[in-house]
């Protein structure tokens, strides 16, 4: 437990990505079985012991510390395992930390009746940091920031094995993840994951050089041409029901990153019983994307029901989400990942007729003979509103990750404007002493006759090093107002910044929202007055 | 007549009125006792200051002489007009910090100014003196408040340092008291490396040397190349951490000594990597031994958490009361 109080001790103060996975990996490769399994499902929020609840540790308390000395401490600390962490009498002559394995066997052995005194016994064994590891990992909300996603870098990086790998396997996997880490760390064999809906890592695509287009480099015999379709990037899996999964099988539906997000697409998850595992887009039936013959709405539309744990009746009816297939990676029990691009489309279109025509159909292919021919018919992708064109090697097989020569995306050219910074934030980790998050505006008007200025957006990329310490040293020689963490400028200096597209939305006083927004110039030479202004913004906006 | 008129909380300090003195005015006063040298306690422009010989050096470092400096030393009594009569005792806080106990007309007042009671390189202990009124600080007036022994803290200091040879180990320390503090522990634990300052904290460091505090080798970062400071100590003040002055440094692992680093929050709002908790403030158990052990009649707050120690007065059945005096703030203990 020491070790493991020490690492989420470290973890809170680490803000750096690396540093934080440097400190999960070291713990990982440093503990024993089964106590780093342990660990590592309750830093991602894997464990649950019902019988423990955050009422319990403030009983507990109650019992031992004045409830109005208790009170006053939690308002000035703020969190309810940490005040009781500090409060817990300290005990030295009773000072022996179980392990992590022994604690998570206790708590789990906890009911109703035995919670209180069984969970003192265990605090009194512990010091202080003992103590806040174990009420966290009781009530089970860690909240330091460790995402999934993280904890499998830090994983692979312990045992140095591919994170795709790792990704895979994981899934199907239950805490304290024995196999797991005999396979990474003794090279015992790799879990079997065939028979649960388990994520794989997408293949993804490489920008497409400026040289490669002008020089026209790519022989188009070798590549196939598709449009980018602009929603959200999922894969579909379902399993029969075979080896204890549910009733009817299982279907899920996984974003880029590995996120479950069956729950905000079940018109998508019951539609599709086939056991396979695609690779598509997903998007809402409209026409604004592709016209009557494209069928998708705009990102704008998808983005109503993303991030949502249930969906209602209504939304399922006025946005009704298909998926648009790129790819297939397993079928009828078959990895095809090894396959040829051109044999696995053969299957995907093999499997069609299989599927629900309202909720799946498949990314048609664009016939071009060269990128210049390719390149006009991008032209004509702004006007249709999809995000762009992807270029497929032929002979590419499925891998995980960004291989290069294999898959490319061409975006259409974004869009610019010229906007006013108004307010800075400080940035955080390398860039906490910098001012390096940047709103700006346009103007409501002719800024001679006195319009104002209306936030549009929000950029903290774009620019490089040097032009950050710049930018920095302008906030603070420009700044007219502080409100806390931001400084507001005297509004003298002009950005262009690229976006990928711009819609309405209520959220901002200006009524636009920007999609990817990145300062791509700083336009010292243009005068404040000379920016935009909004109605030229409102003219760009799609959906 | 116990009742303890002669000394009244107004707005901006403590009067007592028969010598017509107040002690640690926020505004320029005739006369000023004054109980240590930090800025929320001794201000500059009174007529007459009365404070240890420390406290008044520091104080002229800070705001040039002052109108008229009486030094009184540790255990010294002092007539003052109207039958007061202060004697200055050791509180244990910074160098140079006194209580001061009061006597007038049979009664017998202390004010702690700020105070701790674990052991310090570089000033004398807190003496536990008898009173009728106690007027103590609750900075840390709270039971969350424990802060562990000094040298714990210190040996994680050096622990990060020998961890991180690449980066420097930047200590975020108050500029009076607490870098010195530091910088005795660490000689204490045997550390024996040049250790770096910020500018800022230069002239109180040698004061300190001056008045006969040893601090072993003291470098100016000022002028020096990043790479000739990986591996190194150096301490600023808190507002440094995060300010631009730091990019000169290599990687520096933001460090803090102060006892808010016990709360998990506080330290982050810090950006801090490495909290060290090192307080010259009572905690909360030393608050309230003190309490028992000098076991006054009446107990007055100060400034600090006062519902919290008020509550803790209230269960052991003792007479106290908060003053709400304004203007001692402690953000950076």
């Amino acid at each position: 437990m020491e070790a493991f109080a020490a690492l989420l001790d470290a973890l809170v103060y680490t803000r750096s990505r690396n540093g934080k996975l440097a400190l999960i990996a070291a713990y990982l490769r440093e503990t024993p079985d089964p106590d780093r399994g342990w660990a590592l499902a309750a830093l991602t929020d894997g464990l649950d012991f019902p019988a423990v609840k955050a009422g319990t540790i403030r009983a507990l308390l109650m019992d031992r510390v004045d409830p109005v000395l208790f009170k006053l401490s939690r308002d000035f600390v703020g969190d309810t395992a940490e005040t009781a962490s500090l409060l817990w009498p300290d005990n030295p002559a009773a000072l022996d930390p179980p392990s992590v394995s022994e604690a998570v066997a206790a708590l789990s052995a906890m009911t109703r009746q035995s919670v209180a005194p069984a969970l003192a016994q265990l605090l009194d064994r512990l010091d202080v940091n003992g103590r806040y590891a174990l009420i966290k990992m009781a009530t089970g909300a860690m909240r330091i920031g460790i995402s999934a996603r993280l904890a499998k870098v830090a994983f692979a990086q312990a045992f140095d094995v591919p994170v795709e790998d790792v990704e895979e396997y994981w899934h199907g996997q239950t805490p304290p993840y024995g196999a797991l880490f005999d396979w990474a760390a003794n090279g015992g064999p790799a879990p079997r994951v065939d028979h649960i809906p388990t994520f794989r890592p997408f293949m993804l695509a490489h920008p497409l050089e400026e040289d490669a287009i002008e020089r026209d480099t790519l022989d188009m015999a070798d590549y196939a041409a598709e449009w980018k379709w602009d929603g959200i990037r999922v894969q579909i899996v379902h399993v029969p029901e075979v080896d204890g999964a549910g009733p009817g099988g299982d279907t899920r539906l996984f974003s880029r990153t590995g996120d479950d997000i069956t729950g905000s697409f079940p018109d998508i998850a019951a539609a599709f019983r086939e056991p396979a595992v695609l690779d598509g887009e997903l998007l809402v039936r409209g026409t604004h994307q592709g016209g009557e013959e494209g069928g998708a709405a705009s990102f704008n539309a998808l983005q109503q029901r993303l991030g949502r744990k249930s969906v209602s009746k209504a939304m399922l009816e006025a946005s009704p989400a298909f998926v648009r297939l790129y790819d297939v990676l397993l079928s009828d029990g078959e990895d095809h990942r090894a396959l040829s691009w051109e044999q696995r489309r053969a299957v995907l279109e093999g499997l069609m007729p299989r599927l629900d025509p309202t909720r799946f159909d498949i990314s048609p292919l664009i016939d071009a003979a060269s990128l210049h021919d390719l390149a006009a018919i991008r032209e004509r992708a702004r006007d249709e509103a999809i995000e762009g064109v992807m270029l497929k090697r032929r002979d590419s097989p499925y891998v995980a990750g960004r291989r290069t020569g294999l898959w490319y995306k061409w975006k259409r050219d974004p869009l610019l404007a010229d906007c006013v910074l108004m307010y800075a934030q400080r940035g955080s980790g390398k860039r906490s002493s910098f001012y390096s998050d940047f709103t700006f505006g346009c103007w409501d008007g002719d800024p001679d006759a006195g319009a104002e200025l209306l936030p549009v957006g929000k950029a903290y990329f774009g620019f490089t090093d040097e032009e950050l310490k710049w930018l920095d040293s302008h906030v603070r020689r420009h700044t007219v107002n502080r409100f806390g963490p931001v400084r507001e400028t005297d509004k003298s200096l002009v950005f262009e910044v690229a976006f990928d597209s711009i819609h309405e939305s209520k959220r901002h006083k200006s009524g636009l929202a920007m999609r990817f927004p990145r300062i791509s110039r700083i336009r010292t030479d243009k005068p404040a007055h000379e920016a935009d202004r909004i109605e030229t913004l409102r003219a760009m906006v799609t959906g | 007549m116990a009742d303890f008129s002669w000394i009244r909380a107004e707005a901006h300090g403590l009067h007592v009125a028969p010598a017509n003195a107040w002690i640690d005015p926020a505004d320029p006063v005739e006369t000023a006792l004054v109980t240590h040298g930090h800025a929320d306690h001794a201000r500059g422009g009174h007529a007459q200051c009365i404070a240890t010989p420390e406290t008044l050096a520091i104080m002229d470092l800070r705001y040039g002489p002052p109108g008229a400096a009486q030094p009184v030393a540790y255990g010294e009594t002092l007539s003052l007009p109207g039958g007061v009569r202060a004697t200055f005792l050791p509180a244990g806080h910074v160098l140079g910090s006194a209580q001061i106990l009061l006597e007038h007309a049979d009664e017998r007042v202390i004010v702690t100014g700020d105070y701790k009671r674990r052991a310090d390189p570089t000033c004398p202990p807190f003496e536990v003196t008898r009173c009728d009124v106690f007027i103590t600080e609750a900075t840390f007036g709270l039971p969350v408040f424990r802060h562990p022994p000094i040298g714990e803290e210190i040996g994680k200091l050096l622990k990060a340092r020998e961890a991180n040879p690449d980066r420097c180990i930047l200590v975020g320390a108050y500029a009076l008291g607490k870098a010195q503090r530091v910088i005795a522990e660490l000689r204490r634990a045997g550390y024996v490396e040049p250790i770096y300052l910020h500018g800022a904290l230069e002239r109180m460091c040698r004061l300190y040397e001056e008045l006969g505090v040893d601090l072993g080798e003291l470098r100016l970062i000022a002028g020096l190349p990043k790479a000739a400071l990986a591996g190194q100590i150096i301490l600023c003040p808190p507002s440094a951490l995060n300010d631009r002055w730091s990019r000169r440094l290599p990687d520096p692992v933001p460090a803090m000594a102060s006892g808010w680093m016990r709360v998990r929050q506080r330290a982050r709002q810090r950006n801090v990597e490495l909290p060290l908790i090192i307080s010259d403030h009572a905690d909360w158990e030393e608050l309230t031994a003190t309490i028992k052990e000098v076991n006054p009649g009446e107990t007055w707050i100060t400034h600090g958490r006062e519902d919290a120690l008020l509550r803790w007065c209230a269960l052991h059945q003792r007479r106290a009361r908060a003053l709400a005096l304004v203007g001692y703030e402690d953000e950076d203990d």
